[in-house]
């Protein structure tokens, strides 16, 4: 019989090489997944994690990795910060409509005015939409005990009704011939989030998210604030008892992760979209959840997830486009990841011994 | 020489880095109340584990009447006639009595059958207890009861009981042990764990010594001074802390008036309480478990805020401020809770350190952490009350809980505070160590701090403190000069036998 014991402490070999364990048995049950659906499973993984990097068409995928990874790191470094606190937001993707909302709302009020202040107005305009949108969880957790997470993922739904109307009425481009969605912000200079240097897919979403990286790495292990964060998250009643407010903890953590959620949603709809359309969110916030898992809510570990999540979605489509993988087997394969990351993750804190059987 | 009940050969059980019992043997004989006496961590609990089937012996045997005896789990333990009365009880506060022990069977007979027998079993060994009440509401006296009943409705041949008198009054222990002396006369043999070896001295007829999992020697308690057994016990002469005569200062805390409501259902609420703390002065502050002991400290942390006047420091009201205000003006806790509460279980001693060094250590400079000075915070912590540790980059979680201890008040301690509130100081620590933080305590307080120890350990109130006040049910006695107070008088301050009565048989 196989028991499973408490380690003394936590094991930091198991914390750093669970994530590496994790990918390599994805790629084992992926392959074999592949293989169960006739596809030859070492094609199809290499395909996945290959191609993006060092293939043959590598010159356009590398931007679109930084294009793709740029929103989840930055909305999960936001999240990370909660879920370290246990506050659990799960309506990035809600905050992240938000965002794009109000930051391609100021930018088009503008419009066809060309002034330099009209990109940093619509950076703060998405911030706070997103920033709004997740003080609403906030607010009704702090004032009466509702559940953040329930709030937060049924706001989703009420913010994809709104990004709807607003593509239909209030934001509809007049020149649009009456199709649904907004002015393109790309063709509005002073609105678009360009790439910084052509072709390399860096935009100002890429800096930002970097910055956050740097911003919350600092946050959590050299300020007070953060070390109140873990605090909260590994023993609440010590934290009480070390002076942490709970309240104001919820509202700083569920702001900032909704401002970051917010602001990845306006980099998007101001450069790689450009629009804002009925079907402009493609699941960043959610898939920013594993994001967070994935790099163990750690900063670093974060952006690198951020990254792999990235070549993922864009070596899958790779396969479904040159191997007719099904679109389903890639999704499936994308939860395996975080499956086998969270199954793994029992190694830090436990070890697996074999046991004599006992009767019992 | 009859065959003894029970006979212990040998019985060894290792657990990874520390062996728990290493070849205990000894005998427990029919109608015999047999104490296990040894310091925390000396293996009692694992010596019981094994009786009772929680736990295999990795070798020997035991001989239950002369026939073989090795019970896989509780169950078969019970079905051989072994009871065991646990010092935590299981029971659920949202039930009645009946319920409560009618979970525990196996086949539970109708509702109206078992309290019949509950009621007969509760008169014939003077335990009067109703099964119809609410647990929620019975004291831990009564709550003893449920759990003895419980037992005794088995009809055991041993009865284990681990710590009972922990939770007691004077008065309420006096009671317990008119209902062993009945067992005992009845036939019924007694495993009776303790450290208090007072209670062993009157109670038991021989007792077993354990130190450090071995078994160092055995007595007739009534016929060795407690002197001798703590010595056993500990396996070296004990220091008593020191005091001196003191002059007390100016009041440095006063509580008047303070109530507060009980934070949770089954909690206990606060009501009216009053008390003043000189500089220099020890005020001791007993009583039963569960009477308010969690918020009164909560509520002097500033954990729970209150009324601005009802708590004063050096005359300031600081009953609105909360944790870190109160740091920084002086007034420090250490809560009972070790894992959890005083400190983080899986964040590394310098964390900890942090935790609530912060402001009085300067160990910040706007919200950024000083790490280096930290760390040698912690160092000084580890080195000045002996913390056994690799360093302060280990989990908090791996020391063990004396160790533990002594870090969370050396932490305390060692930031100069002007007022102390601690509860249960010494909780779970050995003999030595135990003295060592006494005596902290009381240096801290020559130097002019006031202290407020709250203990559940008698004993050791008597010993450090100046002033002695009971918690009874939220309400704190009128505080009384340590020197000159009977056992009588503390047990009836403590709220004597919490209404329990005696039924005479």
């Amino acid at each position: 019989m196989i028991v499973l014991e408490k380690r003394p402490q936590p094991s930091k070999a198991w914390s750093y090489a669970t994530p590496l364990v994790a990918v390599l048995a994805t790629m084992v049950f992926g392959g074999l997944l592949f293989a169960i659906l006739g596809k030859n499973p070492v094609e199809a993984i290499g395909t996945i994690f290959w191609e993006p990097l060092f293939g043959e068409f590598a010159f356009y995928y590398r931007p679109q990795l930084l294009v793709k990874g740029a929103p989840l790191v930055l909305i999960a470094i936001g999240l990370s910060l909660g879920f370290r606190a246990g506050i659990w937001n799960i309506g990035a993707e809600g905050q992240y409509i938000m965002g794009a909302i109000f930051g391609a709302g100021a930018g088009l009020a503008f419009y066809p005015l060309d002034a330099f202040y009209i990109f940093p107005i619509m950076v703060i305009a998405g911030a706070f939409g997103g920033w709004l949108w997740a003080m609403i969880p906030a607010f009704l957790k702090v004032r009466f005990g509702t559940n953040e997470i329930l709030v937060s993922l049924m706001l989703v739904y009420v913010a994809e009704q709104m990004l709807a109307s607003v593509s239909l009425g209030l934001l509809k481009n007049p020149e649009g011939f009456g199709f649904p969605g907004s002015r393109n912000l790309q063709s509005y200079d002073s609105a678009h989030n360009a790439e910084l240097i052509a072709g390399s897919g860096m935009h100002w979403g890429v800096v930002t998210a970097l910055i956050a990286v740097i911003f919350s790495y600092v946050l959590l292990n050299r300020h007070m604030l953060g070390f109140h964060i873990r605090l909260t998250g590994e023993a609440p009643r010590a934290a009480k008892f070390a002076g942490v407010n709970p309240a104001r903890l919820i509202l700083f953590c569920l702001g900032l992760s909704g401002a970051l959620a917010g602001l990845a949603g306006m980099f998007e709809v101001s450069g790689p979209s450009g629009v804002v359309s009925i079907d402009f969110n493609v699941g960043y916030g959610f898939t920013a959840i594993i994001v967070a898992f994935l790099g163990r809510l750690h900063p670093v570990g974060i952006l690198l997830a951020g990254g792999l999540m990235a070549l993922t979605y864009i070596g899958g489509e790779i396969a479904q486009s040159q191997l007719g993988l099904p679109a389903a087997a890639i999704q499936v394969f994308q939860g395996m990841l975080l499956f086998f990351l969270l199954a793994f993750d029992l190694l830090t804190n436990y070890r697996i011994r074999a046991a004599r059987s006992e009767v019992a | 020489m009859t065959t003894p009940l029970l006979s212990l050969q040998g019985l060894t059980k290792a657990y990874p880095g520390v062996v728990a019992n290493d070849q205990v043997s000894f005998d427990i004989g029919e109608g015999e109340v047999h104490a296990l006496l040894g310091e925390n961590g000396a293996g009692k609990s694992t010596l019981v584990k094994m009786i009772y089937g929680l736990v295999k012996p990795d070798s020997g045997t035991m001989l239950l009447r002369g026939q073989p005896f090795a019970p896989a789990e509780p169950r078969a333990a019970r079905a051989d006639g072994i009871a065991m009365v646990f010092q935590h009880f299981s029971l659920f506060d949202a039930l009645n009595v009946a319920e409560n022990i009618a979970l525990g069977m196996e086949n539970p007979p109708k509702m109206s059958d078992l309290a019949t027998r509950i009621r007969e079993v509760s008169e014939t060994y003077g335990l009067p207890l109703d099964p119809y009440r609410t647990v929620g509401d019975l004291s831990a006296g009564e709550r003893q009861r449920v759990e003895i009943i419980r037992c005794l409705l088995q009809d055991p041949k041993l009865l284990i009981m681990d710590e009972p008198t922990s939770v007691l009054t004077p008065q309420e222990v006096e009671i317990l042990f008119e209902t062993l002396n009945k067992l005992r006369a009845e036939g019924t043999s007694i495993l009776y764990i303790s450290h208090k070896l007072e209670e062993i001295r009157t109670l038991c007829d021989h007792a077993t010594i354990l130190r450090l999992g071995k078994n160092v020697g055995e007595c007739v308690p009534a016929e060795t001074s407690a002197r001798d057994m703590a010595e056993m016990m500990v396996g070296s002469t004990l220091q008593t802390p020191e005091r001196s005569g003191r002059d007390f200062g100016e009041v440095a805390l006063d509580v008047s008036g303070l109530s507060v409501p009980s934070p949770s259902e089954f909690g206990t609420a606060l009501r009216n309480v009053h008390m003043t703390v000189r500089k220099g002065e020890v005020l001791g502050i007993g009583g039963v478990a569960g009477n308010g002991q969690d918020e009164l400290l909560g509520v002097l942390s500033g954990e729970i805020t209150t009324a601005a006047d009802a708590i004063k420091f050096n005359g300031q009201p600081i009953g609105l401020l909360g944790p870190t205000t109160r740091r920084k003006l002086g007034v420090l806790t250490a809560p009972e809770e070790r894992l959890g509460h005083a400190a983080a279980p899986d964040m590394s001693l310098t964390e900890n350190a942090l935790l609530t060094g912060s402001v009085r250590e300067g160990l910040e400079n706007n919200g950024f952490l000083k790490w280096a000075e930290t760390k040698s915070f912690a160092e000084k912590i580890i080195s000045a009350f002996d913390v056994r540790t690799p360093g302060p980059e280990n989990a908090a979680r791996s020391l063990s809980g004396g160790n533990l201890q002594k870090f969370v008040i050396g932490r305390e301690v060692l930031q100069n505070p002007d007022v102390l509130v601690v509860n249960q100081p010494t909780w779970g620590v050995d003999a030595a160590a135990a003295a060592s933080i006494r005596q902290a305590i009381l240096d801290l307080a020559a130097k002019g701090t006031a202290v407020v120890c709250i203990s559940q350990d008698l004993d050791e109130l008597m010993e450090i403190s100046d002033s002695f006040a009971a918690l009874n049910e939220g309400r704190l006695s009128a505080p009384r000069p340590t020197t000159g107070l009977t056992v009588d008088e503390i047990g009836l301050m403590m709220g004597g036998a919490h209404g329990m009565e005696v039924a005479h048989v």
